[in-house]
C-alpha cells in the first residue's frame, strides 16, 4: 500500500461519502410511495427539464465512455472521434421519436419499451424478444462501469493481489446496491447532478490546463503519429475507414436510445416538452465528449504510455489507463482526487439506472407477463428491487472472475442486438402498419445475422460487406437493422393477408401531447 | 395535411412540420468523411477534421433549438 496517493484518496473517499448520503436522502426528494413500481423505477415521472438533463446526460455519458473513448483515441487515433458525429445525430432522433413514446407510455402507464410493444402490437412474444434483448444488452454494460471504477482505484495507488485489491470495488458495489434498493431512480438522478458538475469541472480543467502544460494544440497534434491523425484513406475497391466511421456513428446513434436505461431516463421526465428541450440542451455533453476524445491525444503528447510509473497499470488495463495516467501526470493530487471521484461516481450513476431498467423489464415483461399475472403494487416494486440487486451482483461477479476483454466483446455485441428493436419501438410510435409476426421474424433475422457477423469478424463489430468486387466495411449493427427492416417490410403484407384485424391498445392521439 | 398516423382515423393527426427537414442538414454534414478528412485548413493548431466536427455539435444544437421554438405551437 506504499504507493497510495493519500491526498487524492481522501478527497475521493470524501466525495464518495457525500454521494452515498445523497443516494439515501434522495428517497425523500419529490416524495412518492416507493412501493409503487413507477415511483421506484421511474422516479414518479416528476423530473423536469433540468433534472432530466442531468439524468439523461448522466445516463448517456458513462464512466466507461470517459475511459474508453480517450483510450480509443490514444490507441487508434482519429477513428475514436466517431463519438462526435454520433452524438450530433442522436438529438434529432431524440426530438422526433421520444416525446411520442413518452406520451403513449404516460397515458397507458407503460414503464418499459416492451410494455409499449405489447400494447401497440398485442403480441407477447414480440414483447418478450424486446425484453430479452434489452436485458442481454444491458448486463455487460453494467459490468464495464465497474471496470471504470477499477481503473481509477488502481490510479489511486491501491493495488495488491487477491481480495485486497477487489475490496474497494466491492465496497463501491455495496453502496450502489444499497441506495438503489432504497431510493430507486431518485438516487442516480440526484447523484447525476453532482457527478455531472464534477465531470464538467474535470473536463474543462483537462482541456485548458493540459494543453497549456504541453505547449498548445499545435504541439499536441504534432505528437500524434500521422497515421493516427486522420482517417486512413481507403484503398482501391473499398470504402475502408470512411464507411466504418460513418456507419459506426449512425448505427450507434440509432441504437443509443433503444437501450433500456436510455428509455428509463427519458420516461422519467415530466413531459414530452422536457424531452424536446433536452434535445436542444444535451449537445453540451457532446461537446464535452469531443473534448474527451482529444484528451486521448493529450495522453499521447504527454508520453504517459512510456513512463515507468504507469507501466504496471497499462499492462493490466491496456489503453484504458490513458486517462488516469494523464491526470496523475498533469494535475496536483487534490485535483486527481476530484477527477477520479468524477469518473468513479460516473460509473455508479449509469450502473444504477441500467440495473433499474433491467429490473423494470424483468418485473413487468417476464414476471408479470408469464409468471404472476396480478401482482399488487407492492409485490411489483419489491420484485424489481430484488432483481436490480441480483443484476448488479451478477455484473460484479462477472468483472471479478471473467477477463475484462470478454465484457468488452459482449458490450459490442449488445449494440448489435439492441438495434434490432428499432422497428418495433422507434417505428412503432409512428405507425401500426407492420405486422407483429413480421417484426418478430425481422428481429430474429437481424439478431442471428448480427451475431454471426460479429463472430465472423473475430469478435469485432465491423464487418467487411463484400459485393460485386467492392468491399464496404461497416458497423454490423447498421447493416443488420436494415436487413431486419427489409424482412419485416416484405413479410408484413403477406402476413396481413392471413391475419385478422390488427390489435392495438393505443390510439393516434395517445402519441401527441 | 398529409396523413402520417394510420392506426385509426380518429383524434388528432400527427403534426408534420417542414422545420424537421433542418435536421437533415446535420446528418449530411457529418456522414461524408471524405469531405472533412484533412488537416488543412487548421485553426489554432487544430486540424480541420477535428474542429469541423466540433463546430457541428454547436450548429446541431442551434438547429435543434430553432426547430424546437418553431414547432412548439
Amino acid at each position: 500500500m506504499q504507493d497510495v496517493n493519500w491526498t487524492a484518496l481522501i478527497i475521493f473517499v470524501a466525495l464518495f461519502g457525500f454521494i452515498t448520503w445523497l443516494g439515501f436522502a434522495a428517497a425523500q426528494w419529490r416524495k412518492g410511495d416507493l412501493d409503487l413500481l413507477h415511483e421506484w423505477g421511474l422516479g414518479g415521472r416528476r423530473f423536469g427539464t433540468i433534472i432530466t438533463w442531468f439524468l439523461v446526460g448522466g445516463d448517456l455519458y458513462t464512466a466507461y465512455t470517459f475511459i474508453a473513448v480517450p483510450a480509443l483515441a490514444f490507441g487508434a487515433g482519429a477513428i475514436a472521434f466517431f463519438a462526435v458525429p454520433y452524438t450530433i445525430m442522436i438529438y434529432p432522433i431524440l426530438f422526433l421519436v421520444f416525446p411520442r413514446l413518452w406520451n403513449v407510455c404516460h397515458k397507458h402507464n407503460y414503464i418499459t419499451p416492451a410494455d409499449f410493444v405489447r400494447g401497440r402490437f398485442g403480441n407477447r412474444w414480440l414483447a418478450l424478444a424486446v425484453t430479452i434483448t434489452g436485458i442481454v444488452a444491458t448486463m455487460p454494460y453494467i459490468a464495464l462501469q465497474l471496470v471504470g471504477i477499477q481503473v481509477v482505484i488502481a490510479g489511486l495507488g491501491i493495488s495488491g493481489t487477491g481480495y485486497a485489491a477487489d475490496l474497494p470495488l466491492i465496497i463501491a458495489f455495496v453502496i450502489l446496491a444499497a441506495f438503489t434498493y432504497s431510493s430507486g431512480l431518485r438516487a442516480p438522478a440526484s447523484i447525476a447532478i453532482v457527478k455531472d458538475i464534477l465531470i464538467y469541472v474535470t473536463a474543462f480543467a483537462a482541456v485548458i490546463v493540459v494543453p497549456i502544460e504541453l505547449g498548445g494544440f499545435g504541439k499536441i497534434f504534432a505528437a500524434v503519429p500521422p497515421a493516427k491523425l486522420l482517417l486512413a484513406v481507403p484503398g482501391a475497391n473499398t470504402t475502408g475507414s470512411y464507411s466504418v466511421y460513418a456507419t459506426l456513428a449512425l448505427g450507434s446513434a440509432l441504437a443509443l436510445f433503444l437501450y433500456p436505461h436510455s428509455i428509463t431516463g427519458i420516461l422519467s421526465a415530466s413531459s414530452g416538452h422536457a424531452i424536446r428541450r433536452n434535445a436542444a440542451m444535451l449537445p453540451g455533453y457532446s461537446f464535452m465528449l469531443g473534448l474527451l476524445a482529444l484528451v486521448g491525444f493529450f495522453a499521447i503528447a504527454a508520453g504517459v504510455g512510456g513512463l515507468p510509473e504507469y507501466a504496471a497499470s497499462f499492462k493490466q488495463f491496456g489503453n484504458n489507463f490513458a486517462v488516469p495516467a494523464l491526470f496523475l501526470h498533469s494535475f496536483p493530487s487534490w485535483f486527481v482526487g476530484i477527477a477520479f471521484a468524477a469518473i468513479g461516481i460516473g460509473a455508479l450513476v449509469p450502473a444504477a439506472i441500467m440495473s433499474i431498467a433491467a429490473a423494470n423489464l424483468y418485473t413487468r415483461n417476464i414476471h408479470r407477463e408469464f409468471i404472476n399475472k396480478n401482482p399488487t403494487d407492492r409485490e411489483e416494486a419489491q420484485m424489481a428491487k430484488w432483481v436490480s440487486l441480483i443484476v448488479k451482483l451478477g455484473a460484479l461477479i462477472f468483472i471479478l472472475f471473467v477477463p475484462t476483454q470478454f465484457a468488452i466483446y459482449l458490450q459490442l455485441l449488445g449494440g448489435i442486438l439492441i438495434i434490432q428493436t428499432l422497428p418495433s419501438v422507434m417505428l412503432g410510435v409512428y405507425t401500426r402498419w407492420f405486422n407483429d409476426w413480421a417484426l418478430l421474424i425481422g428481429w430474429a433475422t437481424g439478431t442471428l445475422a448480427g451475431s454471426w457477423m460479429f463472430v465472423a469478424a473475430n469478435l469485432t463489430p465491423n464487418y467487411p460487406l463484400a459485393f460485386a468486387g467492392y468491399t464496404f466495411p461497416g458497423y454490423t449493427a447498421l447493416y443488420t437493422v436494415i436487413l431486419n427492416l427489409v424482412v419485416a417490410i416484405v413479410l408484413t403484407p403477406l402476413f396481413k393477408a392471413m391475419a385478422g384485424e390488427p390489435v392495438d391498445a393505443t390510439v393516434a392521439s395517445d402519441y401527441l401531447a | 395535411m398529409s396523413e402520417r398516423n394510420i392506426s385509426r382515423p380518429s383524434g388528432k393527426r400527427a403534426r408534420w412540420s417542414w422545420w424537421y427537414l433542418l435536421f437533415v442538414i446535420q446528418f449530411i454534414a457529418v456522414l461524408w468523411p471524405p469531405f472533412y478528412n484533412s488537416v488543412e485548413p487548421s485553426w489554432a493548431g487544430i486540424p480541420f477534421y477535428y474542429w469541423y466536427q466540433m463546430l457541428w455539435v454547436i450548429i446541431g444544437a442551434v438547429l435543434t433549438a430553432v426547430v424546437y421554438f418553431a414547432t412548439e405551437a
